[in-house]
């Protein structure tokens, strides 16, 4: 249920989007937008369905780390395509296909093959393929042309791939491995995900890992090989990783990063086809592949939990709280040696820990507007009531927290200065409290444990 | 130290302490029997004829160096590393037929933990084998995973993704989702590395437990200071048996001193030292 509301609502989000390009579009850009034009709607059909397609199968391999397997597939399927060609001798589609999956799955048996060689490591086996099989096509393509001459073979287009020359057929026959693929991955939903988390685990529940991995490696091949014409076997595999890698900025739940990566890739198809359209000049391949690549970025920064931004300030504020808390406790450490009420200058405090005398004076003026602390006309620091009780406590989770540490990690005790000062703060009320349970009787401040050299 | 095969399933009985001939005609109700088993990668020797019977109920401990084929032992049980040679059997039948009654704890390292995945999400996996292909886990799969976090107090982590759990943390849903396998059976792989002191207690507990409700736990464990407390039997393993048998009577300095060699260390002597002065103890 969780997951139609989820589907729903990228659907309704998607749906705005597409009103909102609509209302602020030019008129050219309207009309293709409109999908007036039989051919963009062909076009605009056929990309949509590849990108669900592949970012939906494409979240199993990249979470099975294999999607750079692809990428040897999809190259490895040229030697195939102009061997076909040879063959039949004329540009049936249908011919060319079989040879693209033909020769991809040989491919792929290639790169598994090598890695089990000793001192070859996966990525040198893809690597080797890759290029080999790239190569031996390109030969073929090149004596393909020559057996035909004055009949343009047009075997490029698998290469770069031409969008536009998409055709009914071409677009009907994505929709059917659409279809497949998103049946696969509905009814192995279970198995896909047993096998990508743990496959030893799915060995000994006495699941065979072999024919669910030859099930997914299917639908890639299928993927890959209706995907060739559309987006060309270089950038075909960029549609199996980007969407998938963009989904798991935004969730740590599995079906959800499905679905969403299924999203991203058909938001990547349409707007790639829409924009290729309405600019003629553009390689649709290429613009797709650019769209998905915005959303990775789009994702990678904005999203709320994963995403570089967040984290960004995360960081900072965990940074303000650490050096304010900081100050308090040099404050409460100073009354602690001198006597309640007594103040610190700036110099002092200084010296208390390694800290510029801008940062420092910074946060003493946030300790100020808070009420927590006050200057006086003297120019000595002191701490205010309020700012007081917020001190000891601060003092007193850190000092908890040296013992912790000294008792249970066996910390050397230099180190724990730095180590408590980064976790205290995020240690939560509960282990506060466990700690307190544990290691102090009283609830006033334990001494600090590795002898704070006394102030003087 | 000769050996006979009734000493095998009877735990009151005298222990065959060096198997030096393999044989192959074990209790057919051991709950896990190894025959002749040898275990090579890339053509070099892991694991040497190794022969071995584990008594029903018992905790055993599978002890010794590094690189002495601990973890492989278990793999190749499991059947996940091929064996060049020999067989296992489960109460009699070989292990392929019987896969359903043997639970697997992994090493908690052999994983991601980035995994897109909650705890429980992980759990559930235990009962996948249950629940026919293509089929989705249905409410009481969730049920009966969420029981199994509660066994290892993580019942309130439950939607917790992976990634953000501690080690011990980890190492529980591991142990949860063997669980709720309800195996007879279970092979731990190093169940307490890298644990903090709460989770190993919870393991401990645990393992007791599953021991009362008669089931039989081998696991591979590195600390030798524990092992007279927590292990009923012991298996010292260094590419070969080198004697296997009660804790008590097995685990003695002598035997250590034959599977660690001379990369004894100074912990096992300590180790000694501690069981010595402890010695009259439970």
């Amino acid at each position: 249920m969780r997951y139609v509301w989820a589907i729903l609502s990228i659907v309704a989000v998607c749906a705005a989007l597409y009103f909102v390009a609509g209302t602020f579009a030019d008129d050219e850009t309207r009309q293709v937008l409109a999908l007036r034009q039989y051919n963009t709607r062909i076009v605009v059909v056929g990309t949509t369905l590849l990108g669900a397609a592949a970012g939906l199968i494409g979240t199993f391999m990249y979470l099975r780390k294999r999607a750079m397997i692809g990428d040897a597939l999809s190259h490895a399927t040229l030697p195939g395509i102009a061997i076909a060609f040879l063959i039949v001798g004329d540009k049936q589609i249908g011919a060319l296909l079989i040879g693209a999956a033909v020769s991809g799955v040989v491919g792929v048996v290639a790169v598994i093959g090598l890695r089990n060689v000793p001192r070859i490591k996966e990525d040198a086996a893809i690597g080797i393929v890759l290029s080999v099989f790239f190569g031996l096509g390109l030969v073929f393509v090149r004596i393909a042309q020559h057996a035909h001459t004055g009949n343009q073979a047009g075997l490029d287009r698998f290469i770069y791939g031409t969008t536009a020359g998409m055709i009914k057929q071409d677009a009907q026959w994505i929709a059917i491995t659409a279809a497949i693929v998103l049946a696969s991955v509905v009814l192995m939903f279970k198995e896909f995900r047993l096998v990508c988390f743990d496959q030893h685990f799915a060995v000994a529940q006495g699941r065979s890992v072999h024919v669910i991995d030859l099930l997914m490696m299917a639908m890639v091949v299928l993927t890959t090989v209706v995907g060739l014409q559309a987006v060309g076997l270089i950038l075909v595999v960029a549609m199996l990783i980007i969407p998938a890698a963009s989904a798991r900025f935004w969730t740590d739940d599995l079906p959800l990063m499905t679905i969403l990566a299924g999203a991203f890739g058909s938001i990547s198809g349409f707007s790639g086809a829409i924009v290729s359209a309405r600019f003629v000049n553009l390689p649709a391949g290429a613009v797709i592949v650019l769209a998905a690549g915005v959303v990775f970025s789009t994702s990678m920064i904005l999203a709320p939990r994963r995403g570089i931004a967040g984290a960004i300030v995360r960081r900072a504020r965990l940074a303000r709280r650490i050096g304010y808390q900081n100050v308090l406790r040099a404050l409460c450490e100073r009354e602690e040696d001198s006597g309640e009420g007594v103040r610190a200058s700036k110099a002092e405090l200084l010296r208390m820990r390694s800290w510029s005398a801008r940062r420092l004076n910074s946060l003493l003026r946030r300790a100020i507007r808070r009420g927590d602390a006050a200057m006086g006309p003297d120019g000595l620091i002191g701490l205010s009531r309020q700012g007081r009780i917020e001190a000891r406590r601060v003092l007193r989770n850190h000092r908890l927290w040296e013992i912790y540490l000294i008792r249970h990690a066996d910390v050397a005790p230099s180190h724990v200065d730095r180590d408590a000062d980064l976790v205290e703060h995020i240690l939560p009320p509960e282990l506060i409290r466990e700690l307190e349970l544990a290691l102090t009787e009283t609830p006033e401040i334990p001494p600090s444990p590795h002898g704070r050299e006394a102030f003087s | 130290m000769d050996k006979s095969k009734s000493t095998l399933a009877a735990p009151g009985g005298k222990p065959s302490a060096v198997p030096k001939s393999p044989d192959p005609h074990h209790d057919p109700r051991a709950p896990v029997s190894i025959h002749d088993m040898t275990v090579a990668y890339h053509r070099k020797p892991v694991l040497w004829d190794i022969d071995y019977a584990a008594s029903e109920g018992r905790l055993v401990g599978i002890v010794g160096p590094n690189g002495a084929g601990k973890s492989t032992l278990i793999k190749a049980c499991l059947d996940l590393v091929p064996k060049a040679s020999g067989s296992v059997h489960i109460y009699g039948k070989p292990y392929k037929k019987q896969r359903k009654i043997v639970g697997y704890v992994p090493q908690r390292e052999s994983i991601d933990w980035d995994f897109p995945a909650s705890a429980i999400d992980v759990v559930t996996m235990g009962l996948y084998g249950r629940i026919p292909w293509c089929l989705p886990p249905r409410k009481k799969h969730r049920e009966l995973a969420l029981h199994a976090l509660e066994q290892v107090g993580m019942a309130d982590l439950a939607r917790r993704q992976i990634s953000k759990l501690s080690g011990g943390q980890q190492q529980r849903v591991f142990l949860a989702r063997a669980l709720v396998q309800d195996a007879a059976i279970y092979f731990m792989d190093e169940p307490f590395a890298g644990v903090d002191a709460a989770t190993e207690a919870a393991i401990v507990a645990l393992l007791n437990e599953l021991k009362a409700r008669g089931k039989t736990v081998l696991v591979v464990h590195h600390d030798l200071q524990t092992v007279r407390e927590y292990f009923d039997d012991v298996l010292l393993l260094n590419m070969r048996i080198v004697a296997c048998g009660p804790t008590k009577e097995v685990f003695t300095h002598e035997n250590l001193q034959k599977t660690y060699g001379g990369k004894l260390t100074l912990l096992v002597e300590a180790a000694e030292a501690i069981a010595r002065s402890g010695q009259g103890g439970p």
